[in-house]
């Protein structure tokens, strides 16, 4: 009785079961069969064996990762990129959406945010090629900097590893900065108005309303997305650094992708590679549950 | 009382100045390599570009198409995307539509296989074996199968589908229709919106890759992109600003443009799609992001 009233519900779905069927097995090739992959991290993977005749080694490749000094480099770029970025980039949305929302020339409005968002639609090439022209030693950058007479020679910003992370970070928020308002300035449509009628009445200027309302009423989006940013600082992406580095800066350019690329891809030690992706994945997801985890306690909101 | 509309005037003043500089900040460096890329390449040399060209040329624009590899890259870049978005685009509204049948069987399992994806993926490593064991390296496949269906845009595409009045397709079902007609002809129609959103935002990610050229296609020149290009001119400028690229490619041709101008006039050419598109979709995206980041 049950299993015909199954079969009777299997056969009347039919073509939604084939339309997500495609599906389900795209699912299970491109992005179930790789976890599977993991287990190379354990085995000596040798080329031209299938993966189940490989040969067991246990941690060796994470204790040989954990040995690296390179390892150690690419960790702390990591970080150190990831932080900056937190710092740096996280409080300008913030304050740019509240600038905005206190422009009351909506045509004026319009036109900064539409500019603000355009870097966001090119790529990280395009973007690589307008920051090392604007910070060529003939780019318009040396150029304010000697007129200025900060300088008399024209800067290798480029070439000079000690300002790699900064252009990292800066390039970053030029590309994103207008985007990462959106969420911002959508939470700020949904405060009660009544609340700047309110305290119109009892005097308050623009200013005293933008701190004392508009700032806490997108607090709860500020807080969800600042954990959101923490659970993801390993997951920097390799894009900019890959783009932006050149021969004279690779040792501070060096992020944990780039390392699992180099030494994975490039020199071809598999095993070694996937060793150092399932360390990331780990520390990602333990991360990315902690925040959950928080947000949940601080926020009462979840992201998983 | 006087005192505190002086204080908003000051603030006023303060907070258009600042709205200004960042839209110049925004817009000089497109500007500047849109002006270099319009000039004479040795009457660059000479420096003082600012946002305007001295002696306009298009000879940049010229030369960068007559080297062999950049029509090809220009067909493929549009290849991918049209069909990269077109196939991208319904295999996500059909995911979509079916998670979002209360009445689906299969309904939660499904969603949930789709939702761990986006926190745990193979990495690197695993996917690059995967690519190379399905025989996809060098094959224009592997533009476009990858990659098809992104968790985050068929959670978007669900909550404007969760929006939508239930009743509409129970009368098409008593009607008789199934349920691909009516998805394709009912619900898909309904979610032109966010449609329009996710479209733009796959048919960009597709214009924009390089990376998977770089891994997986660069031993076939035919199937290089734009993008991946002007990343070998700007690695190779990188790497030293003697050597050019192009002329190593052919070294019996006559230098009529600097590689310097010639890497402006392929960043704009890689720029401009971008730049054409843009304003015409401005007004989707805006509430497409909006759903998708109050849902996530």
């Amino acid at each position: 009785m049950h299993s015909k009233k199954l079969s009777n519900k299997l056969w009347r779905q039919k073509y939604l079961i084939l339309m997500i069927f495609p599906f389900i097995i795209w699912l299970i090739i491109f992005r179930y069969i790789p976890l599977w992959g993991w287990i190379m991290a354990f085995q000596d993977y040798k080329p031209g064996r299938p993966i189940w005749n490989q040969e067991w080694v246990g941690f060796r490749w994470f204790v040989e990762m954990f040995q690296d000094p390179d390892f150690y480099k690419a960790m702390r770029n990591t970080l150190v990129m990831s932080f900056m970025g937190l710092i740096f980039g996280f409080p300008l949305p913030i304050v740019l959406a509240l600038l905005l929302n206190e422009i009351k020339n909506i045509a004026f409005k319009r036109t900064v945010q539409t500019i603000s968002y355009l870097p966001h639609f090119v790529s990280w090439v395009v973007v690589a090629s307008l920051v090392s022209e604007i910070l060529s030693p003939s780019g318009v950058i040396n150029q304010i900097l000697q007129k200025l007479h900060l300088t008399n020679y024209p800067i290798m910003f480029m070439a000079e590893p000690r300002y790699f992370w900064w252009i990292v970070t800066f390039s970053d928020i030029w590309k994103e900065l207008g985007w990462n308002t959106i969420i911002y300035l959508a939470a700020i449509t949904s405060i009660n108005p009544e609340l700047y009628e309110a305290a119109t009445v009892d005097g308050a200027g623009r200013f005293r309303k933008m701190i004392s309302i508009t700032l806490p009423g997108i607090m709860p989006t500020v807080t969800v997305l600042l954990i959101l940013s923490i659970g993801n600082i390993i997951n920097i992406g390799f894009e900019k650094q890959f783009l932006l580095r050149t021969a004279a800066t690779r040792d501070v350019a060096d992020v944990i992708d780039l390392y699992i690329l180099t030494y994975g891809i490039g020199t071809g030690r598999y095993s070694f590679g996937t060793a150092a992706g399932v360390f990331k994945s780990v520390v990602s997801l333990v991360l990315l549950v902690f925040a959950n985890w928080f947000s949940k306690k601080t926020t009462g909101y979840r992201m998983m | 009382m006087k005192k505190k509309a002086a204080g908003e005037l000051v603030f006023e003043i303060f907070n258009y100045t600042l709205m200004i500089i960042l839209a110049v900040v925004t817009l000089y460096p497109f500007l500047h390599v849109l002006a270099v890329s319009l000039n004479d390449p040795y009457d660059t040399v000479r420096g003082g570009i600012t946002i305007f060209p001295r002696k306009f040329t298009m000879v940049n624009f010229i030369e960068m198409l007559n080297y062999p590899q950049i029509p090809w890259a220009v067909l493929i870049t549009v290849l991918r995307t049209v069909i990269g978005t077109a196939v991208g685009v319904l295999s996500t509204a059909m995911v979509a539509y079916v998670i979002n049948r209360k009445d689906f069987i299969a309904r939660k399992p499904v969603a949930i296989m789709f939702i761990i994806t986006m926190y745990v993926g193979g990495g690197l490593i695993p996917d690059y074996m995967l690519i190379r064991g399905l025989g996809l390296m060098n094959n224009f496949l592997v533009y476009i199968l990858p990659g098809l269906i992104s968790p985050f845009n068929v959670i978007v595409i669900r909550s404007y589908m969760e929006g939508l009045p239930s009743d509409l397709e129970e009368s098409a079902m008593i009607d008789g229709a199934n349920d691909f007609l009516i998805f394709w002809k009912i619900i898909l129609p309904l979610c032109a919106p966010v449609i329009a959103t996710i479209s733009l935002f796959i048919a960009v990610g597709h214009w924009n890759s390089w990376f998977d050229t770089y891994l997986y296609c660069s031993g076939e020149p035919k199937l290089t992109t734009l993008q991946f290009e002007l990343q070998k001119i700007l690695s190779n400028a990188a790497a030293s600003s003697q050597v050019d690229y192009y002329s190593n490619l052919d070294p019996n041709r006559t230098m009529k443009v600097t590689p310097h101008s010639l890497r402006m006039a392929m960043t704009i050419i890689v720029t401009l799609p971008i730049l054409f598109v843009y304003p015409f979709v401005q007004r989707y995206f805006i509430q497409g992001m909006t759903i998708g980041a109050i849902k996530s």
